[in-house]
């Protein structure tokens, strides 16, 4: 959708970037990021872990306390004010101006640089055209539905060619089929742009489709950096464990090559003595008979494509497991769990 | 829709008419006397415009400074209420809050208090004390808080912050930001206003009336002073005339107030 558009990779570096409001509150704990150019990288994060403390300071809205650095390329940004790093923002609310129709809101950068009015208007209807709403130009804002300012948001802030794109939650305000549309074209357009993108959200699902690498964040520190997969996959400890996606925590006995689950063992290599195991509930195999656990259904939900299913050992343990959405269990069936010892995680003490 | 009305209907309806005919009637008949021939003999001595001819010749100079100072009082609070509403609406403290509420303190103390105040503080400075201004200044110490708590609303209504850090990340500085986004976002509320400001120094009495010398009388003083001194006839056609400049204004603050209101509410 970008045609010959294409923007400049610009790495982003942060040093020592902390964060202390009034009244000695601490936002943020300092940081060390290098995001390499032309990367989406999406803090992820429940409100008030410190994301958005982190993408004021990269776009300039905040100064980082003493000794913090901002880097653009080779550029120490820190002490510019937003207005002159040359950047896009896109507010979750939008900041569309409203007493500007939808072409002016998008050549307004261009009008401050001092771009004359044709050129302006040359680019600012090109930018439209690319999210596909030049039909939308002289509409004004208040006409607009979500969709639609969201896409004039983004036009608004490419159109200046920013070194570095910043999104504070853009779809949060959306309703949710939108929300997946919507994620489907601002992930191709960030890679047909090759531009530099950070991304602020606390939806799991669109920092997994949408990020190449994921910051997790939690009270004012990164929990976890890693591509969408380590970070499900590999969760360094229990937070980013709990935060993303489903998890089942369970203590365990492991001794002489064996694991002790309740009254179930596998052989087992991992770490010894008693310690605590992590399974996604689609890596378990829901069985008649021959698994490593017996256990009873305590609940099952129908999601369509696949069974999420609540089973409970005789040893009390509560089990949430994914088995495929033609399975039909009812309450108090009497069930099999299989486990991969190579799909069980444990966490780093 | 044929929907046969009840006597309650009726009833309430004669009253809400005897209401307004109460506040209406005396009004038509003050602007009515000052059309008139001879008041004391009644409409039947016929219409004229003598009378308002006659206040013109007497009353333009009171008109004129009326006027005068009306503007100048407007091109005062907009250059100290703006600025004044802008820094408060962006200061999120408690000094803040509290000056806010101070704002209505020229309205709540009695005009002739504040004149009083302005006297004796500033009396002793005669040029000043003599000239036009000293009426200025009363007038914007009365007026200001309508400029500021107007503007401040439409502030307060809109998220005016986050604009202008989307004016900022688009490379806008301060001035650019205030000029092209935050002033033509709050116009509604320096047009009701100013509007307002315009009124009330037109229509100002209390103060004025001990801040004037015999050589700056503005209009509502003047009005007084022909109630007081001159034939019902003249003082009444001095009504119609301060009505015709008035009237219009109010009409125009309705209308402003009526569109700010759905807008307010995005």
């Amino acid at each position: 959708m970008s045609g010959s558009f294409h923007l400049d990779a610009v790495p982003v570096r942060l040093r020592r970037c902390a964060k202390t409001f009034h009244g000695g509150v601490r936002a943020l704990e300092p940081l060390d990021l290098d995001i390499r150019g032309g990367e989406t990288v999406v803090f992820l994060g429940p409100s008030g872990c410190g994301k958005t403390t982190t993408l004021r300071i990269l776009a300039g809205l905040e100064r980082p306390d003493e000794g913090g650095r901002v880097f653009y390329g080779e550029d120490d940004v820190t002490a510019l004010p937003i207005e002159r790093r040359n950047v896009g923002m896109v507010f979750q609310s939008y900041a569309l101006f409203p007493n500007m129709s939808v072409a002016e809101n998008v050549a307004y950068g261009l009008r401050v640089r001092g771009v004359p009015k044709a050129e302006r208007r040359e680019r600012a209807e090109e930018m439209l055209a690319m999210m596909h709403i030049a039909d939308l130009a002289g509409r004004r804002i208040d006409q607009l539905s979500g969709g639609q300012r969201q896409r004039v948001a983004l036009a608004r802030a490419l159109v200046v060619r920013p070194r570095v794109l910043l999104l504070d939650e853009p779809l949060t305000a959306l309703d949710a089929k939108l929300r997946d549309s919507l994620r489907l074209e601002i992930d191709r357009l960030l890679r047909a742009l090759g531009i530099t993108a950070i991304y602020v959200t606390h939806d799991q699902a669109e920092a997994m489709a949408l990020g190449d690498r994921i910051v997790v964040m939690s009270k004012g520190r990164v929990a976890q950096v890693g591509t969408p997969r380590e970070i499900y996959h590999r969760p360094a400890d229990a937070f980013v464990a709990d935060f993303i996606g489903t998890m089942n925590r369970l203590p365990a006995v492991a001794q002489d090559g064996r694991l002790l689950l309740g009254r179930g063992e596998l052989p087992w290599s991992g770490p010894q003595g008693r310690i605590e195991v992590l399974v996604r509930p689609e890596d378990v195999a829901l069985t008649a008979s021959g698994g490593h656990v017996d256990a009873r259904i305590a609940a099952t939900v129908f999601l369509g494509d696949r069974t999420r299913v609540v089973a409970e050992t005789a040893d009390g343990l509560t089990l949430t497991v994914d088995a495929p959405g033609r399975t039909d269990l009812a309450r108090g069936d009497a069930v099999s769990l299989g486990f991969d010892p190579a799909r069980l995680l444990t966490l780093p003490e | 829709m044929t929907h046969r009305r009840g006597p309650a209907f009726w009833a309430q309806l004669t009253f809400t008419l005897l209401v307004c005919a109460l506040l209406v009637v005396p009004v038509v008949l003050s602007m009515l006397a000052g059309v008139t021939v001879n008041y004391f003999v009644g409409i039947k001595s016929g219409l004229t415009l003598k009378w308002v001819d006659e206040v013109w010749r007497l009353y333009a100079e009171t008109i004129g400074l009326s006027m005068q100072i009306a503007f100048a009082c407007l091109a005062c609070t907009l250059l100290l209420g703006v600025p004044a509403a802008y820094v408060l609406a962006r200061k999120q403290g408690a000094v803040a809050r509290a000056i806010e509420e101070l704002l209505v303190m020229p309205v709540a103390v009695p005009g002739l208090a504040t004149a009083l105040a302005l006297i004796v503080t500033y009396g002793g400075f005669g040029d000043f004390r003599r000239s036009w201004l000293f009426i200025l200044a009363g007038h914007v110490l009365f007026t200001l808080p309508f400029m500021v708590r107007s503007v401040l609303a439409v502030l307060h209504s809109i998220d005016f912050a986050t604009l202008e850090e989307g004016a900022a990340s688009l490379g806008a500085g301060f001035i650019q930001r205030f000029v092209h986004v935050v002033l033509p976002n709050c116009l509604s509320g320096i047009l009701a206003g100013s509007l307002m400001v315009l009124t009330l120094s037109m229509g100002e009495f209390n103060l004025t009336w001990l801040l004037h010398t015999p050589l700056t009388k503005t209009l509502p003083v003047g009005l007084a002073d022909s109630y007081a001194s001159m034939r019902l006839e003249i003082g009444s056609a001095y009504t119609l005339v301060f009505f015709v400049m008035i009237v219009p204004s109010l009409i125009l603050l309705q209308i402003l107030a009526g569109r700010g209101r759905p807008r307010s509410e995005q």
